[in-house]
């Protein structure tokens, strides 16, 4: 196009005729998606103090004591559900049919919800057991990370009420459309950190 | 113009692909075996050699994640022309420095350091 | 029952806490406060809070964002340079039995206060105000891709500011370095609220700066006038663009150590304690991680300003633009390789250590390799010593000593004798005086006058300059001489009677330095009561080359009247040499986004969330917690956040400028 403009008369050309409107919200994607690499690296962080600190018990239980492998594999198709579920969403959404939209949007904080509570049960037994994020440098890592990824999810479910808010007052108007998007990022994302979780911590925590 | 210069003037016109039902079916279920084999053999103790299980499930993980970026991120080397893929690289490339350069740092330093840490970790 | 009362409302905090007991602290009170409340009656009588609240507070401008970061970071360089001169003040004084003139506690605060604010409040906001202010206009654009966003980073940066000052009048700082090692930051040995400010103080502020980040990003990649393709950005933006990749990359490390170091305090975790396997050198592993990348994002920008500046006045293009901008990528990559050489004498042995030492060597390549590309420019070059030059040529002098002596601390075995020396803060004074400082006056001086459209006054600037160049190596280069005599850093007293003579020098290079920022000063006051003779109505008073120099000084708010199509690097040169004619008509309607006042709000909130925290007032952090969730999410629900500016008052704005051109026209 800039070729183009030289080319076009015999004086060079430095500037548009028409105003150049940068599209409302065209960075936003982008700059979501920068802010979820960044997010990323947090949780590297505190994975990177779960692989150097994870095996120090202090003489305290170990993963194989604490871990219910059976409730985690519980715990992990609650997200994957949530995550086909929101897929739905973004599928009906296209479409522009809001109420459907509004129920898999639904469906989906219901899984979100389901993971939740089954995490702080996990997490209520595990304390009730004695085994305190104080206790030992294991599990000061162990809550912290796991801690940090449920804080994301509650986080993402406020987020969700607020979009369903918004699309039920304004429809599925271009603004809505683009936050539902980058919401659908983030939990999505959540499920990617939700592996490195059930991997690192659960699995190779029980292998250990 | 350069193609990427204005890639996001797409987004206005919600020309971002979203995936199809096919696509996000073939992902979940995908993902469900993915997960389902790791959690399977460690909880049966299926091999018993606990290194290789180790670095399957690490495998099936690495799987995973790309199964997820490819079906339910829909990250491909066009999408924001190419600033995704880019930025996804590089945050990758720093997340193996800062995880296996931090592993390596401290195992070396606990080695020369703290030689009674060993003996620790066998009590009970 | 009162007691209990008072201590949920208070939490910790008692008259006990008012440093009543110091009396420095409390004639500094006085003075600030004077200061104050004479600031905010004279904005009151002026009656300029409407005003400052409508232009400037709630302005979503990057320019008016990026002139406030400057002041922010001006006014703490006060702040933090107040400290360094009592640091060296006390250093001159405490030989033979004298124990100076500052406690123990109060000078413990004032070394890590004065790392601190010279790091996250004058460096960080000086650079990013730079960045903020000239990218748009370098790439043709009319504001950043979120410009409410760059107001909240703002307000935020304020926001750590106004925290880790709080504590030099409430409570208390932090008395443990820069860096807050632990086991001395965790709760047993820092009871008290000193570490409190540090970790909340810093997290306030590096929300702000992680968001700036994403946005400048954003901005650099987006908004691109048509035909600047990356190969044909200016190299300050692509500085400004590798800085911004490490903001991104690295502040959420920061965040990250600092939460478990804050759970540790708060919780009772054990990340870094002795205790229940912790490891307190996993904290230093980790926060280095983030701070030897912050070290290029200091000084990236700045090797941007410096080949702007370089190629202006030597009037060439810059020699090895190519290069250039893969040395400043190389670096990018190749900062998150370097980080254990902060503590060789860890000891993780000698694989560990020489691989890191490689690797900090490799990074001085591309700095060399910039280093030839200026000297290269400005060879054969028609140069004009103008202040911003002479900056240049001083840092270039300065620059390399410094980066000499960090290559002889990266080899591991004389690291293990230097580490923690004075030879050590006499390295890094040289590169972040030497190149950041320099760099920050060399940009300021540079682009003045596109800020305000009247240029600095010389004559005080080169006062400045010389007061700053001097004074910085008689400070510092007898340090080098201490370190190397094996005088460790932050010492408060001294035995040996013979290593005064070395602090007395130092000493004096800081009452230098201090008559540098006087000048500077007074070169900002005396230039805006001459503004009228130092007017420049052009636009383009350095006979410019990127398009910044393009527009009118100051630019309107929408930047550009039409976006400019760009043929070339040096954008700017090349449409003077092929005859470009302003465009005087067919303005059309602009489209620009609303000033909004949620970013001040959200950063007072998130100030009340840091300091209940702090002194342990649940309720008040609670609620400020909650207002926060509840203003963000508020601000979501305003769907109109941008309006036009109408074609007829962009054709008065231009048609005001073509007037002023054609008097000034007249006039020559």
């Amino acid at each position: 196009m800039a070729s183009t403009a030289i080319t076009a008369g015999a004086e060079p050309v430095f500037h548009l005729e028409e105003e150049h409107a940068h599209a409302e919200g065209g960075s936003t994607m982008l700059g979501f998606w920068l802010y979820l690499m960044s997010d990323c690296l947090i949780f590297a962080m505190l994975f990177a103090a779960f692989g150097v600190l994870g095996g120090n018990y202090a003489a305290g239980p170990a993963p194989k004591d604490l871990f219910d492998l059976g409730l985690v594999a519980v715990n992990t198709t609650m997200l994957l559900l949530s995550s086909i579920t929101y897929g739905f969403a973004m599928l009906t959404m296209d479409k522009g049919r809001v109420g459907a939209t509004q129920g898999w949007l639904a469906v989906t904080m219901l899984f979100g919800l389901a993971f939740l509570s089954i995490e702080l049960y996990e997490f209520a037994h595990m304390i009730h057991e004695g085994a305190t994020p104080q206790r030992s440098a294991f599990l000061s890592s162990f809550f912290t990370l796991v801690g940090t990824h449920g804080l994301h999810v509650t986080f993402g479910i406020v987020w969700m009420v607020t979009l369903m808010v918004q699309v039920a007052r304004h429809g599925l108007i271009e603004a809505n459309r683009r936050r539902l998007m980058c919401l659908s990022m983030f939990w999505h994302f959540l499920d990617v950190v939700w592996i490195g979780v059930f991997t690192f911590v659960y699995l190779m925590g029980t292998l250990r | 113009m350069s193609a990427h210069d204005h890639a996001g003037h797409d987004h206005a016109h919600g020309g971002v692909a979203h995936g199809s039902l096919k696509g996000y079916l073939v992902g979940f279920f995908l993902s469900v075996i993915l997960t389902a084999i790791p959690f399977w053999m460690v909880m049966t103790g299926a091999i018993d050699n606990k290194q290789a299980t180790a670095i399957i499930v690490m495998a099936f993980a690495a799987v995973q994640i790309v199964v997820h970026m490819i079906f339910f991120l829909h990250m491909n080397p066009a999408s924001e022309g190419g600033w995704s893929m880019l930025a996804l690289i590089f945050t990758v490339i720093l997340v193996v420095i800062v995880l296996s350069g931090s592993l390596w740092v401290m195992y070396h330093l606990n080695a020369n350091m703290m030689p009674g840490l060993h003996e620790m970790q066998q009590m009970p | 029952m009162p007691e209990s009362l008072t201590k949920f409302i208070f939490g910790r905090l008692t008259l006990e806490s008012l440093p009543l007991h110091e009396p420095i602290v409390v004639a500094t009170f006085v003075v600030v406060a004077l200061g104050g409340l004479a600031l905010l009656g004279a904005v009151t009588y002026f009656k300029l809070w409407g005003y400052l609240w409508r232009e400037w507070f709630t302005s979503v401008d990057h320019k008016k964002i990026g002139i406030m970061y400057m002041v922010l970071g001006l006014v703490m360089l006060l702040r933090g340079f107040s400290d360094a001169i009592m640091m060296r003040l006390q250093q001159a004084i405490a030989f033979n039995g004298s124990e100076g003139y500052l406690n123990a506690h109060h000078y413990d605060q004032i070394f890590t206060a004065h790392g601190v604010i010279m790091i996250f409040f004058v460096a960080m906001p000086f650079v990013t105000g730079l960045m903020n202010f000239v990218v748009p206009l370098q790439i043709g654009a009319r504001d950043v891709s979120f410009p409410f966003l760059n107001n909240f980073s703002f307000w935020m940066t304020v926001g750590g500011a106004i925290l880790v000052m709080a504590s030099l009048f409430v409570g208390e700082f932090a008395r443990t370095g820069w860096l807050a090692y632990p086991p001395l930051s965790g709760i047993n040995y820092s009871p008290d609220v000193g570490v409190d400010y540090y970790i909340w103080a810093l997290q306030v502020a590096g929300v702000g700066t992680t968001l700036s980040g994403i946005n400048l990003i954003c901005t650099i990649i987006k908004m691109r006038a048509p035909g600047m393709t990356m190969m044909r950005m200016p190299v300050f933006t692509w500085t400004s663009l590798c800085t911004n990749v490490l903001i991104v990359a690295s502040f959420p490390v920061l965040t990250a150590v600092l939460t478990l170091l804050a759970l540790d305090r708060y919780v009772g975790t054990n990340f870094f304690t002795n205790d229940f396997g912790g490891n307190p050198m996993m904290y230093v592993n980790l926060i280095w991680i983030w701070g030897h990348p912050e070290v290029y994002i200091l000084i990236l920008p700045l090797f941007g300003v410096f080949s702007e500046v370089t190629s202006t006045f030597s009037g060439k293009r810059l020699f090895g633009y190519t290069s250039m901008v893969y040395a400043t990528v190389v670096i990018t990559i190749l900062s998150y390789l370097v980080w254990l050489h902060h503590f060789f004498t860890m000891g993780s042995g000698a694989s560990v250590n020489s691989f890191f030492g490689i690797t900090t060597m490799i990074i001085s390549i591309p700095t060399g390799a910039k280093m030839f590309n200026w000297l290269f420019t400005m060879y054969r070059g028609r140069i004009r010593f103008e202040l911003p030059m002479m900056w240049t040529v001083a840092f270039m002098l300065t620059f390399v000593v410094g980066g000499m002596t960090g290559v002889l601390l990266a080899v591991p075995p004389a690291d293990f004798v230097l580490h923690n020396s004075l030879f050590l803060i006499a390295h890094f004074h040289n590169v972040i005086i030497g190149g950041v400082l320099f760099g920050l006056f060399a940009g300021i001086a540079y682009w003045w006058p596109k800020a305000f459209g009247f240029r600095l006054d010389p004559f005080w600037g080169k006062v400045s300059f010389w007061c700053w160049v001097l004074g910085f190596w008689f400070a510092f280069m007898p340090l080098y001489i201490l370190g190397l005599m094996g005088v460790t850093r932050r010492m408060r007293v001294f035995d040996d009677p013979s290593l005064q003579i070395w602090f007395v020098i130092a000493a004096f290079g800081a009452v230098l330095i201090a008559a540098g920022i006087a000048a500077f000063l007074v070169q900002i006051f005396v230039s805006i009561r001459k503004r009228a003779e130092l007017v420049d109505v052009t636009g383009d008073p350095w006979d410019g080359r990127t398009l910044e120099w393009s527009t009118s000084s100051p630019p309107p708010a929408y930047n550009f009247a039409f976006t400019p199509i760009i043929r070339d690097n040096d954008a700017w040169w090349d449409m003077k040499k092929a005859g470009y004619r302003r465009p005087l008509s067919g303005f059309k309607p602009i489209h620009m986004p609303k000033n909004t006042g949620t970013g001040v709000i959200l950063a007072v909130f998130s100030v009340a969330l840091g300091f209940g925290l702090i002194w342990y007032m649940w309720w008040l952090a609670a609620l400020s917690f909650v207002c926060l969730i509840a203003t963000a999410i508020g601000h979501t629900f305003n769907y109109h956040r941008d309006f036009d500016i109408p074609a007829a008052e962009v054709a008065q704005t231009e048609e005001a400028r073509t007037a002023l051109l054609a008097a000034e026209g007249a006039r020559a």
